[in-house]
């Protein structure tokens, strides 16, 4: 990890620190001051890395995070079951809080003001809490209010994810959508489009590039999001990766399946993030491609 | 404000503006505006900039909601609530100063996006009357180039073809060449001019007074959201009667000489 040398420094061209400069002491050129602040920097991470290594209690540490038995024990549900769970948990959340983000979007931008209020009430009210509250209303709160919510496990994480993700989507898409310039929906309308059609073939298609980047992020945070669902309990087979994890560190008395199912979340989330960066670089520049 | 703006023809005019007004709220656009314009008329309407003019035009199609007055335009009254006013747009065809083509689309699907979806045409129709009409504007070569490929004056000619696919009665343009690299105006023009030629109705906000005076039946001098003065081109450019008809044009056509 070489990143706080690229971060602190400031580099050989930065400005150069006014206090340096004002102390009779400094002497030094430019060049020489960031080559010592970089060699701080290094020295401190070579200490911290030295006082790791000496005064960690590595076999104890080992013996509680890195058991390769324990590990290997849980494949392979890890993989055929919880990690398909969690993937499965996202995908569906993401789906309904698109949705509902597109609806709500639109409901942020309509004319009709009741609309607006109703919008800027939804997306304030959801951004506000924690994903937690909503997992505890959805899968405690809701079946002791109404004797009839008896909705399967499955489909009460998706409500959940979805309306958790769906506040945040809602503003990214109004955002978008705002960014395509107004002379396209004037072009559009001249040539007769009606203002929905002119929305959904000319607005939204050019909204997305400006979209597509931070809903991946969103999709990162979701899956991270998807671990809640085990404070609802599951069946055995509906384990998403937290749930399977806590129950092998029950069963093991262990801490070793954490380090797994951390891994298996960075199977997720890497390549997204990855995704999230290629789509900004394509898209990121290309603002409307009006010249 | 008796100024003469409809034409000595007889037969009824395709647009008939008729005390015409806008306001954005306090502040008042357009205060009394009536104008007729006959089919295959060429109608020039030039003035200072915050005169009026663009958004008169824009109050033609209603991309614009006038506050008072009528438009009726090929019979339709467009301020009529029960008109079908995406039916009614299908007919009258708009040119932007910033081109509005469509960024996302190919110029081919620029050019028959509406046809296919809005006039329902099939998409061999409407892929026949795209290249007609970019042939017209003398572009084949780019029928399946993005937008943001082409130069400005491209763009503007490829908006302009787009505008006739949809085969209008009237042709709306709202300062074509503005925003266009001087070197690429004269294509824009050209094609315009042909257009004219053919016998197209049109309505051009501009800029181009040399344009104005050759191609224009009328022009139009709007000033502080009036028609100042109104004739034939060669008389309104050539021999202004109003004084600020004469100060706009000294300026416009002078631009080196201080006033």
């Amino acid at each position: 990890m070489s990143a706080p040398s690229a971060t602190g420094s400031g580099g050989p061209t930065g400005p150069a620190v006014p206090l340096a400069t004002e102390t009779p002491k400094a002497k030094m050129s430019k060049r020489q001051k960031a080559k010592l602040s970089r060699g701080i920097q290094y020295a401190i991470l070579i200490i911290i890395a030295i006082l790791l290594v000496l005064f960690a209690d590595w076999p104890k540490l080992i013996d509680a995070f890195g058991r390769v038995d324990i590990a290997a024990g849980m494949f392979p549900e890890v993989i055929t079951m919880a990690l398909k769970n969690t993937v499965i948990y996202t995908f569906l959340g993401f789906a309904l809080g698109l949705a509902i983000a597109l609806v709500v979007a639109l409901m942020r931008l309509s004319s009709v003001g009741v609309y607006r209020w109703l919008a800027t009430i939804y997306i304030e009210f959801f951004r506000g809490l924690p994903a937690l509250v909503v997992f505890l209303v959805m899968g405690f709160g809701l079946p002791v209010a109404f004797d009839n919510f008896n909705l399967p496990q499955l489909v009460i994480i998706m409500i959940a994810l979805g309306l958790v993700s769906s506040a945040y989507m809602a503003e990214t898409i109004r955002a978008g959508i705002q960014a395509v310039p107004k002379g396209q929906v004037e072009a559009a309308r001249s040539l007769g489009m009606s203002s929905s059609r002119a929305m959904f073939t000319i607005v939204l298609p050019q909204a997305m590039r400006i979209i597509l980047p931070p809903l991946t992020n969103e999709l990162i945070l979701l899956a991270k999001d998807s671990s809640l669902a085990y404070i609802l309990g599951s069946s055995v087979d509906g384990r998403e990766l937290a749930a399977l994890g806590r129950a092998e560190i029950v069963n093991t008395a262990n801490l070793t399946p954490f380090i797994v199912i951390a891994l298996a979340y960075l199977i997720i989330t890497i390549p997204l993030s990855y995704l999230s960066r290629v789509l900004e670089r394509k898209y990121g520049s290309a603002d409307s491609g009006v010249k | 404000m008796n100024v003469p703006t409809t034409s000595a023809s007889t037969s009824t005019p395709i647009i008939a503006i008729r005390n015409l007004q806008k306001s954005f709220g306090e502040n008042r656009v357009l205060t009394d505006i009536s104008l007729d314009v006959d089919k295959g008329e060429v109608v020039c309407v030039i003035g200072p900039s915050g005169s009026g003019k663009s958004t008169m035009l824009r109050c033609i199609n209603t991309l614009e909601t006038p506050t008072g007055g009528s438009v009726v335009v090929d019979g339709m009254d467009m301020t009529d609530l029960d008109l079908d006013i995406d039916a009614a747009r299908t007919r009258i065809g708009m040119v932007f100063q910033s081109f509005n083509l469509f960024a996302h689309l190919t110029v081919r699907e620029n050019l028959t996006i509406a046809q296919t979806k809005v006039l329902r045409r099939s998409k061999a129709e409407a892929n026949r009357a795209a290249e007609a009409n970019l042939a017209k504007v003398g572009l084949s070569e780019k029928m399946d180039a993005k937008p943001g490929s082409l130069s400005g004056g491209q763009q503007q000619r490829v908006a302009i073809a787009r505008a006739l696919s949809m085969d209008p009665d009237v042709m709306l343009f709202d300062e074509p060449t503005s925003a266009l690299d001087p070197e690429t105006v004269g294509d824009v023009l050209q094609v315009m001019r042909n257009l004219a030629e053919a016998g197209m109705t049109m309505v051009v906000v501009t800029h181009e007074m040399e344009f104005a005076r050759q191609v224009a039946d009328r022009v139009l001098f709007m000033d502080g959201g009036v028609v100042v003065e109104a004739g034939p081109a060669k008389e309104v450019i050539g021999n202004p009667q109003e004084q600020r008809t004469k100060d706009f044009l000294s300026r416009v056509l002078n631009p080196g000489q201080l006033g």
